[in-house]
């Protein structure tokens, strides 16, 4: 890989004695789909809030186009512009309507104006599907709708990279649809996306390259059609099994 | 004289009233002012508190819980007398306008912070990490995410608060402060009769009444529906 968007390195993260990330090291290219796979506790999601710094890591090095987050004079807010991030819960602002959840961070962090913030973000919220939600309140959205106002509220900031953290755990089955259509969007629009999720048939489908982690560290690699249908590790193998019975 | 004629003779004695009227106006003047201020700075302060202690710093927090505990705990009367009859004997006189404003003030700061306290950390963490990782700083997270949700939560709490204890100005009557009670305890020993208490009686539901009703519809105005 030439010029990685994103690299990490060697990655360690212990909360008390429970080592969840044991020396993790990942490079994405630009405009790849990485998807990362384990069994809970593996360390996924703890891994990916150590990209943006929501999570502290104790050791490692994480560099988002030639930039280092983790030294220690960074700025790391001007750093998070540039790293998106989409959670498992949503996390919308519920004081907000969808409009203002988008531009608040184009106002605040840009500095854009309220006129050029507004109008960014209601192009952001169209790309969603959701032009005609923008002055609705997240109470008074569908659960889907609600994870699409995310992925525009962290795509108005035209981040180089996108974390998802289980993007679709939370949604009702017939309301995932709508949200790997966006993603699928997103990626043939070239964004970098590194993706935690359960969702294998898209993961098969979208993903570059997939990651299986266990124990805090990655244990296989590969393309999905490799990860999918013939994966060499044994706890790959069975987590696999487990989750989608045997292959055929 | 009849039984209803005596009652009315002793609570609503038309000369009596009319007589002392003036001096319980004065009396409701005095009340308002005094409300008023203690409300603002006292609400004020608290917000500053509970806000401070979101910064985490050890020595700070741990002085703030400290005040917030002991106002909280001491009954507000015994926290004025000990301020009025206590501190000329540091040589330090203060009026007892200033003593009744300055302990109720601080009482109101220490309930305060600890609602809106409770405030700030019930809004959901995910909060927190959504408007971090968008690039908002702290400050900026605190003010434009976490505060809002925080006093919508506080409201209800905070304005009942408020309301109870700036009827307690009515104790500064023991120390001298020339408010509602005061002018009608006055008024009712010069003239032997207990109109004046029922003209206070009423002048306190005229003023606390429509705060109630406010704070009532404060509530309802801050509130959104839940996700």
């Amino acid at each position: 890989m030439v010029n990685p968007v994103l690299e990490v390195r060697g990655i360690r993260k212990a909360f008390g004695s429970n080592v969840v990330l044991d020396g993790v090291s990942l490079k994405v290219a630009k405009s790849e789909m990485v998807f990362i796979l384990g069994p809970s506790g593996s360390g996924k999601s703890t891994f990916l809030r150590c990209c943006n710094r929501l999570e502290e890591p104790d050791a490692g090095e994480v560099i988002l186009d030639g930039m280092s987050l983790t030294q220690k004079n960074v700025n790391l807010n001007k750093a998070r512009q540039k790293i998106g991030m989409v959670f498992q819960a949503f996390n919308l602002y519920p004081h907000l309507n969808a409009e203002k959840n988008v531009s608040l961070a184009l106002r605040k962090v840009l500095r854009f104006s309220a006129s050029d913030a507004r109008s960014t973000a209601l192009e952001a919220l169209a790309q969603v599907g959701l032009a005609e939600k923008a002055s609705s309140y997240p109470s008074e959205l569908s659960g889907g709708q609600q994870q699409r106002v995310a992925i525009a509220r962290a795509m108005a900031l035209k981040p180089q990279v996108m974390l998802f953290d289980e993007p679709t755990s939370a949604l009702d089955p017939e309301l995932v649809g709508d949200v790997l259509e966006v993603m699928r969007d997103m990626k043939s629009a070239g964004m970098t996306m590194l993706v935690v999720s359960h969702e294998m048939n898209f993961a098969q489908e979208a993903a570059d390259r997939v990651i299986f982690m266990d124990n805090g560290k990655i244990i296989e690699e590969g393309t999905p059609e490799k990860i999918f249908l013939s994966p060499e590790n044994e706890r790959t193998q069975l987590f696999l099994t487990r989750v989608s019975g045997p292959q055929k | 004289m009849s039984q209803w004629e005596r009652f009315i003779d002793t609570f609503f004695n038309r000369s009596v009233i009319v007589q002392y009227l003036p001096d319980i106006f004065k009396g409701i003047w005095i009340t308002l002012e005094i409300s008023v201020l203690i409300v603002i700075f006292g609400i004020l302060l608290g917000c500053i508190l509970a806000v401070l202690r979101v910064y985490k710093i050890r020595a700070i927090s741990f002085c703030i819980i400290v005040f917030a505990d002991i106002f909280r705990a001491l009954p507000p009367l015994v926290l004025i007398l000990i301020v009025f009859f206590g501190l000329p004997n540091a040589g330090i006189f203060l009026s007892s306008f200033l003593v009744l404003f300055v302990v109720l003030t601080l009482v109101l700061a220490a309930f305060s912070e600890e609602i809106l306290w409770a405030g700030l950390t019930s809004v959901d963490s995910g909060q927190w990490e959504a408007a971090r990782s968008s690039g908002l700083s702290l400050n900026q997270a605190l003010i434009w995410i976490i505060l809002p949700q925080a006093f919508r939560l506080a409201i209800p709490p905070l304005t009942n608060r408020a309301i109870a204890i700036t009827k307690m100005t009515a104790l500064g009557t023991v120390i001298g402060v020339p408010d509602i009670l005061n002018q009608a305890t006055t008024a009712q020993s010069f003239s032997g009769n207990a109109s004046p208490l029922m003209v206070a009686a009423i002048a306190y539901v005229i003023i606390f009444l429509p705060l109630v009703i406010a704070s009532r519809r404060l509530e309802y105005k801050f509130s959104w529906k839940k996700v």
